[in-house]
This record gives structure tokens, C-alpha cells and sequence, in this order.
């Protein structure tokens, strides 16, 4: 409790003194990271305490107008698809600030063809995002060694013995598997693939293939690449799908 | 590939905030940490008192202001639909600089990430734009698995496949969580939705067909809070469907156990963003929880954090 206090109190004096030197700032923030470090004892309480008086501190109040902003309502330009692995919050690696973007987060990103019989969870994403929030954009964002992937390309072949739920789920991108294994690719061609297959779904949404066809929503996909700090974005038109944007580009060394 | 040149972007090369607004030199209010305290707490869902123990009732100061907004962007819909030029240069500085300050400073815990990951934490939450539990939660990356849906919702088990419970089953069996935290939140557009629906769903609609999962919690608040304005039922709901969905994960056999063992543990979380507080409970699990399924939930640790 004392440390908890100590952190407050010493985050309290940071943000407040704007003209602290760095010297002194850079000790001060040394100091709060050893008082955070839980020791041997992982404290699920004590990270979820952590990092909201972290985010209250530097953000909520230091923001007042946007926050006060938001409490009246939300009107994001984005509706982004990320896979539910815990290395690729959208928010950390694209930086979406509060207001920016609508997020789902489901194993391997996928989205389902229109069905009024099931997954009525992603049709509810897509129907609130579309018809009521009135979104852009819909990003799907794929990434490298996707378990939910891995388990798609491997799963029945390997023998293995069924899971309730999850085969049933990652069935969805079949078409992508057919066609990667078609031409000899892997996981990570698989992962790509099945971005573009939820983004053909997409479409089957009455309510997107309206929006898209009327140039009011923009559908894009992405494919981040954590084994090499790669993130690629391209953008499905109704026709064609363009060339992606890689970046940071392959000739600019980082 | 051509590089594309650079726009001119508000975005700033770090990843603090940098925005035009005018900002005011005094906070809301002062930070006060008022936690610490942990109580066996027990409600009473059927219960006809509106008093809740442990519990600090703010009513929202501001009606939902969704329908103003949506009225003012119709005009300002502009959508680069040709090479969204501006929106996706925005998000090329993004990720370089992501990467410049987050990944290269820290190339060895993600280079040791891309081998594998062992969250520590399933959460689930909104999908809501303002309420990312990276954001509001600290998450880094490694240390949650997450799911986001409308009204963070957990629907039973025996609703069969859906996209919830292929994540839970993954993040559970597969990468052994030690523990889940549903976080609920203010103003949920999901939860009014559920209030504001007949007890007849609308089967064209998807919302309807979804929210649905929370009709327990929508049951509970109508018979608890019908004294109170819409908006405070509405708020009532939020932080009861948190608990409905506490129930509902233990009904996955596979996740009963492990709560059982004491190997996993359940938490509730209540995001406030009109008054920046945070409350977190744990689910206190107790072999008669099962028999009285449809009466109380048995708390423990709560905490508001204001």
C-alpha cells in the first residue's frame, strides 16, 4: 500500500512539473518502475491498480476536454478486426487513441458470413458500427504465428482431438487454407489469406456492401508482422485488391 | 514499393497524446486513491432494496449524448475511399513510431514474445471505442489475451459456438490464464440497447439477437431499480450483467474446474469514464454458487478507485 501511494505521489509530481529537468525526471521515473517491479509474486490486482492510475494520471486528467469529449458519445472512424492475442492490441502498435476505433478482438480476426442463424456477436459489431456509430473504415488486422491460424492449418490432419468451440470458429477461413495449401504456402501466407476472406465476408453484410459501394466505407486489410517489426496495409476495392503499403519499406533500414 | 512522400499530421513522432484542443489547466478533480479496503461483500440480486453495500451509486451527469453526435458527423463524412491518403499516412507514423520507441527499445522482450505468449489475464471487454483495456488498464504486450464485443458479454455455455467461447476455450485450455476479468463500463450503448428492447426480440436484428445474452441482468435491474430514471437503470444494468457473465463462465465445465482448484481466477471490472473511476471485484467461488444460480453472487475484494 505504501508503494502504491509513493507511485501515486510521485506520478502526481511529474505531471505537474512541467519544468523539471530531464536529469531529475529520468530518476524519478527510475524510481516509480522499482517500485511497480513485483518481485517474484505476480499481483493481478496490484497490475490492474498500476495501470489504471497510470492511464488516470497521464491521460484522463491531463485530457480533460477530449474525455469530457467522449462521456457524451463516441464517433470513431474506424471499425478494426484484431485477433485476441495479447501481442497485437491495436491501440499499442497503432496507437488508437480513446474515440478513434470500434475494436474486436476474436481469435485469428476473423469475420463470418452474414447469417441470421449464428454469430449473431459479429453481426451485432457490424450492424451497431455500420448503421449506428455510421464508421469509415473497417480494418482487419492479421499477424504472424497466429495460434488460431495454426490450429486452422494443422487441425484435422494432425490427428488431434477436437476442441468444442474452437475448430468450429476457425472454419470460417477454410477458403484460405484450401487455397494456401494449393499453392504450397504456410501459416503465415494462411494468415494473410484469411484476412482477405473476412474482408470478402464483410461484403455479404447487406448494410457494409451499401456503404462500400456508395464509396462511404473503406475496406482495408492489415497483416503485422511482430518477427520483424513489419506491418503491411492494403486496401480491397470491389474489384481488386491493392499492392500493400509495407512499412516501415524494405530499403529503409530501422 | 514507392515510398510515399510525407503530409502534413498533427500525429507527433512519440507516443504521448497530442491533440489541438484548448487544454485547461486544472483537472476535474483531485486524484484520490481510495482503495485498499477488502471486504467479504454480498449482494442480492433479487433484492428489492436499492441500497448496495460497498457499492457508490453516481448517477451519470450527462444524458447519453449519442444521438447528437451521430446527427453532427453526417454532414462531415469524408471518406478517402481512392488512396485514403491522410487517414493511412496517420497510421504509417503510427506504427514507425511503435516501433522506433516501443519494439527497437525493447527488441528482446518482443523478440522473446514472438516465440510465444503466456498472458497472465483473459479480459473481456467493450468494444466500445473508448474503453480499450490496453489503454485504460496499462496492458502491454504479453499480458492479456483479449476478446471485445458488444457489451462484453459472455453467453453460456450451453448457447453453443460463437465467437466468445472459441477465445475463452483458447485462452483457458490452451494458454492456461490464471485469471479472467470481464470490465464493464458507462454510458454502453449494448446495455441500452438491452433495456430499451421488447421482451420480443426483433430477429432481423443482430444487436437485439446479441444483447440478448444479458436478458438476466435486464430481468434483475426492472424488478430492482424500477424507481430509478432510465439512465441510472440503464447503469444498474452495466454492472450486473458483469456478474450475469461471471455466472455464465462457469458454466464451461473446463473453467468451473479451474476455479474449483483455485488455479483460475474470476474478476468483474466497471469502467466509469464520466467520473474516471474504476471498480474491481472477485468472484468469491463457493460450491452452493451453483444452487442458487439464479440468487446471489458471492464477492470478495472490492475495490473503488476514484
Amino acid at each position: 500500500m505504501a508503494s502504491q501511494l509513493a507511485i501515486h505521489r510521485l506520478n502526481k509530481f511529474l505531471s505537474e512539473k512541467e519544468d523539471l529537468d530531464e536529469v531529475a525526471a529520468a530518476k524519478i521515473d527510475k524510481l516509480i518502475a522499482e517500485l511497480q517491479t513485483p518481485g517474484d509474486h505476480f499481483d493481478p490486482v496490484q497490475t490492474i491498480v498500476n495501470g489504471f492510475m497510470d492511464f488516470k494520471i497521464h491521460k484522463f486528467d491531463k485530457y480533460p476536454c477530449l474525455f469530457d469529449k467522449l462521456a457524451l458519445g463516441q464517433s470513431p472512424k474506424f471499425l478494426v478486426f484484431a485477433c485476441s492475442d495479447s501481442r497485437v492490441s491495436p491501440s499499442i502498435i497503432l496507437n488508437f487513441k480513446p474515440g478513434e476505433a470500434f475494436m474486436v478482438r476474436n481469435i485469428a480476426n476473423l469475420v463470418p458470413t452474414f447469417s441470421q442463424l449464428r454469430y449473431s456477436g459479429t453481426g451485432a459489431i457490424i450492424e451497431y458500427a455500420v448503421t449506428q456509430l455510421k464508421v469509415e473504415n473497417i480494418l482487419v488486422i492479421g499477424h504472424s504465428k497466429c495460434g488460431g491460424i495454426q490450429r486452422l492449418m494443422e487441425h484435422p490432419e494432425d490427428g488431434s482431438v477436437p476442441f468444442d468451440f474452437i475448430d468450429d470458429w476457425v472454419k470460417i477461413a477454410q477458403d484460405a487454407k484450401d487455397k494456401v495449401k494449393a499453392e504450397g504456402g504456410g501459416h503465415e501466407a494462411c494468415a494473410r489469406e484469411a484476412v482477405n476472406v473476412s474482408l470478402e465476408n464483410l461484403l455479404t453484410y447487406p448494410y457494409v456492401h451499401k456503404e462500400v459501394s456508395e464509396r462511404k466505407i473503406a475496406l482495408r486489410g492489415g497483416y503485422y508482422d511482430f518477427v520483424n517489426g513489419v506491418f503491411e496495409l492494403w486496401e480491397k476495392h470491389e474489384s481488386h485488391i491493392s499492392p500493400p503499403m509495407i512499412i516501415p519499406p524494405p530499403q529503409l533500414k530501422m | 514499393m514507392a515510398i510515399l512522400p510525407p503530409t502534413s499530421s498533427s500525429l507527433s513522432k512519440d507516443s504521448s497524446y497530442s491533440f489541438s484542443l484548448h487544454i485547461q489547466s486544472s483537472t476535474i478533480f483531485g486524484s484520490k486513491l481510495k482503495s485498499g479496503e477488502f471486504q467479504q461483500t454480498r449482494f442480492r440480486l433479487f433484492s428489492n432494496s436499492n441500497s448496495y453495500p460497498g457499492l457508490t451509486i453516481k448517477a451519470s451527469r450527462e444524458s447519453l449524448g449519442l444521438t447528437q453526435e451521430l446527427k453532427s458527423n453526417k454532414l462531415e463524412r469524408v471518406v478517402e475511399t481512392e488512396d485514403g491518403s491522410d487517414l493511412f499516412e496517420d497510421m504509417k507514423h503510427r506504427f514507425l513510431s511503435f516501433k522506433k520507441h516501443k519494439y527497437l527499445e525493447n527488441l528482446e522482450h518482443y523478440q522473446n514474445l514472438a516465440k510465444g505468449q503466456a498472458p497472465k489475464f483473459l479480459v473481456i471487454g467493450c468494444a466500445d471505442s473508448r474503453v480499450c483495456p490496453s489503454t485504460i488498464l496499462g496492458f502491454q504486450p504479453g499480458e492479456a489475451f483479449m476478446v471485445r464485443n458488444i457489451a462484453n458479454l459472455v453467453p453460456p455455455f450451453e448457447s453453443g459456438p460463437s465467437e466468445t467461447n472459441a477465445a475463452l476455450e483458447f485462452s483457458v485450455n490452451s494458454l492456461e490464464v490464471k485469471n479472467i476479468l470481464v470490465v464493464g463500463h458507462s454510458c454502453c450503448g449494448g446495455i441500452r440497447a438491452l433495456m430499451s428492447m421488447n421482451d420480443e426480440i426483433d430477429k432481423s436484428s443482430f444487436i437485439q439477437s446479441w444483447v440478448v445474452n444479458g436478458k438476466d441482468a435486464r430481468l434483475w435491474t426492472k424488478a430492482a431499480a424500477s424507481k430509478l430514471s432510465f439512465d441510472q437503470q440503464c447503469k444498474h444494468c452495466e454492472k450486473e450483467s458483469v456478474n450475469r457473465s461471471l455466472l455464465n463462465l462457469l458454466t464451461y465445465p473446463w473453467i468451473e474446474e479451474k476455479v474449483k482448484k483455485g488455479i483460475l481466477s474470476v474478476h468483474g471490472g466497471y469502467y466509469d469514464f464520466v467520473d474516471c473511476t474504476f471498480e474491481k471485484w472477485t468472484l468469491d467461488y463457493k460450491e452452493d454458487n451453483l444452487k442458487e444460480k439464479n440468487g446471489r453472487i458471492s464477492v470478495k475484494s472490492h475495490i473503488l478507485w476514484s
